[in-house]
């Protein structure tokens, strides 16, 4: 027999890893961020300049305001009350789609990514593909009626509304919601919400005030992400609301269509002013970048 | 006695897919008891803390709070508090607003809630911290925000999941010291969970040994360390001789081949057993003096005591003594016959792991 002193021995800390050698890799590393960098400067930094210049310009070169001020052209100003209220509505669609969804997932047993898998897949087909796919889903003589009709049921004459737009939203940009939401909520620890149990808080109260103001920040990146792409789109609107509904991001796709640069890009950067302000909501609350994964 | 048994578990089993992390386990708390469960991690403490805390609920058997099942009860439900591991402050709320959440719940008035919060602080002296956010403050300030936010809730139980665990040597002995305090001051029964010996042997009223799902011992901090009843025991709590031996008969053991004189009785006659001596429990003598000859292989300064290896009849003896002997020197081992505690050796290989479960 040995003697026995196991437990009284308290390990050693591991020795500290010596710091010179890794921060001089680190240093040295930087170099690996100039291709993006150059392609950063290419294609974000000068077009955005461009856009800007051409904005804030005649064709005569000189400067002016007027195209931005096109936004106060009354069918501007409604295609962009329009673009607001449906990406708005989209939105809150969204998030009461995607938090029960997410909270689903955050708590299902087996953490396989496997559901996980089955929102990321659609994103990684074709955008405009999927909203094709939906005009024909949607269309008088589509795929629905057709089995509507079979039944004798009523037809559903959503295609060309405001409704089937909101619709190709919520459809196109639910996973962006899904996603940070599910990524705040996995991060919390169990022991947090048993502590609020603990504390005899019941399931009602633990969620309204420990995991839903702990996910806020997931709540926010989710909102942003798909908020703005529903602000801008002009894909969707096309391909669901038909040629009689225009929101701004239409108007602006027209603008560059018939070659007036110009006032297309005053009135992109009025869209990039109201872009700006979503963003800025997002960097205040959302510290951790929920949605980093995404991007 | 049982009418202070303020909870009792009942033959509580729970398993984790094929992994069996409680058996058949039994285990009463008094009333204003300082209990706390100690052993290896994966011995089940933890399991049997939240299964009292309702956070788990048991494969079978029962929990009975005050005479009452509350086996299925809600943790929202149950009259008493945890301190988690890891603190589980709410990192979105103030410190005062932590420490409000469940007197909030319970609908207490604004006057009184600010009159607790002020006691609580003051009970865990952290005064003037009610507006300060929990990550703004360093581990053991939380750790001390966490039992103040069970504590006001004025709870029968407290239950502690290795609360100090995450803090720094002298930090946690402070802590000790504070927690019996605080006991005394609040009257309220502990179940405490630890792996931590020491912290174990300086707190608690009563301890509980468990490995692997098995209670090895029930018994004071005194009775654990002096009489541990099984090498697991022995093994886990402090440092030990644990030596192979014969019990010759009643108060005569042979232990390596030599009689030494010990002082219990009714193991029988020439009986296997286990015995276990505490290395600070051994004197260094003169040679000639001792019960058995050994040669000092080892020293080494430990602050407190010089810690020796002496070989003596073919083992190596543990040695606590503030006398230093070089190594290489002669010395003769004696023990004060109290000082042997001797150990039923399982029987059969059955019986040990049934026993030990190693």
């Amino acid at each position: 027999m040995k003697l026995r002193n196991v437990l009284n021995t308290k390990t050693p800390k591991s020795p500290l890893q010596k710091k010179g050698s890794s921060s001089i890799r680190i240093r040295n590393s930087k170099w690996l961020s100039f291709p993006y960098i150059l392609w950063m400067i290419g294609f974000i930094i000068i077009p955005i300049l461009v856009i800007l210049y051409y904005g804030l310009t005649n064709t005569d070169t000189s400067l002016t305001l007027d195209n931005v001020l096109a936004i106060l052209d009354p069918i501007n100003l409604r295609s962009l009350r329009l673009a607001l209220g449906l990406s708005w509505k989209s939105t809150v669609i969204c998030l009461l789609l995607a938090y029960p969804l997410a909270m689903i997932l955050s708590k299902a047993k087996n953490k396989s990514n496997f559901i996980v898998m089955i929102i990321i897949l659609p994103m990684w087909m074709n955008f405009l593909l999927r909203t094709i796919a939906w005009q024909n889903l949607l269309e008088r003589t589509g795929v629905i009626n057709t089995v509507l009709k079979f039944f004798n049921l009523p037809m559903l004459n959503i295609i060309n509304t405001p409704n089937a737009i909101i619709l190709g939203m919520v459809y196109n940009f639910l996973p962006f919601m899904v996603l940070p939401i599910y990524n705040v909520l996995i991060k919390i620890d169990k022991d947090i919400v048993n502590a609020a149990r603990d504390l005899g808080a019941n399931g009602i109260q633990t969620f309204l005030k420990i995991i839903f103001p702990l996910s806020l920040p997931g709540v926010i990146s989710g909102i942003t992400m798909a908020f703005v792409p529903s602000l801008t789109t002009f894909v969707i609107s096309n391909i669901l609301g038909g040629s009689k509904i225009t929101l701004i991001g239409n108007v602006i796709e027209q603008e560059f269509r018939v070659g007036n640069w110009h006032v297309g890009s005053g009135l992109s950067l009025v869209l990039m002013i109201f872009i700006l302000i979503s963003m800025a909501i997002v960097s205040k609350f959302d510290k951790e970048s929920e949605g980093n994964s995404l991007w | 006695m049982t009418d202070n048994k303020l909870i009792n578990l009942l033959n509580i089993t729970k398993s984790y897919g094929e992994n069996v992390v409680l058996d058949e386990l039994n285990l009463y708390i008094r009333e204003n008891e300082f209990l706390t469960l100690l052993g290896p991690s994966g011995c089940g403490k933890t399991t049997t803390l939240r299964i009292i805390g309702g956070f788990e609920s048991p494969d079978k058997g029962q929990v009975i709070f005050e005479g009452k099942d509350i086996t299925n009860t809600a943790p929202n439900e149950r009259q008493l508090n945890t301190v988690f591991q890891k603190y589980a402050l709410f990192n979105h709320m103030t410190i005062a607003e932590n420490i409000a959440f469940g007197l909030k719940i319970k609908k207490k008035t604004k006057a009184y809630i600010n009159d607790k919060i002020k006691y609580a602080l003051k009970l865990v002296n952290l005064d003037g911290f009610e507006n300060r956010m929990p990550d703004s403050l360093s581990g053991g300030q939380q750790q001390r925000i966490a039992i103040a936010r069970a504590i006001v809730n004025e709870p029968k139980v407290l239950l502690l999941d290795e609360p100090l665990g995450a803090l720094d040597l002298k930090l946690r002995q402070d802590m000790q010291y504070e927690l019996i305090r605080l006991k005394n001051e609040l009257g309220i029964t502990f179940i405490y969970v630890t792996h931590d010996q020491e912290e174990a042997l300086t707190m608690s009223d009563t301890i509980v040994v468990m490995n692997q799902g098995y209670i090895q011992q029930i018994g004071s901090p005194e009775d654990i360390y002096n009489e541990p009843q099984n090498a697991f025991v022995a093994d886990f709590i402090g440092e030990s001789n644990i030596l192979p031996s014969i019990m010759v008969e009643d108060k005569l053991v042979n232990i390596l081949g030599t009689n030494f004189i010990c002082v219990d009785t009714g193991f029988g006659q020439n009986k296997p057993v286990d015995v276990v001596i505490r290395p600070e429990d051994i004197d260094l003598v003169k040679p000639e003096e001792g019960i058995i000859k050994g040669v000092v292989t080892s020293l080494l300064f430990k602050g407190v005591h010089y810690e020796m290896e002496v070989n003596a009849c073919g083992h190596d003896w543990l040695v606590h003594s503030t006398d230093l002997v070089p190594v290489g020197n002669e010395v003769g081992i004696w023990v004060d016959p109290f000082d042997i505690q001797i150990m039923n050796k399982p029987e059969s290989e059955d019986e040990e792991a049934a026993e030990l479960e190693i």
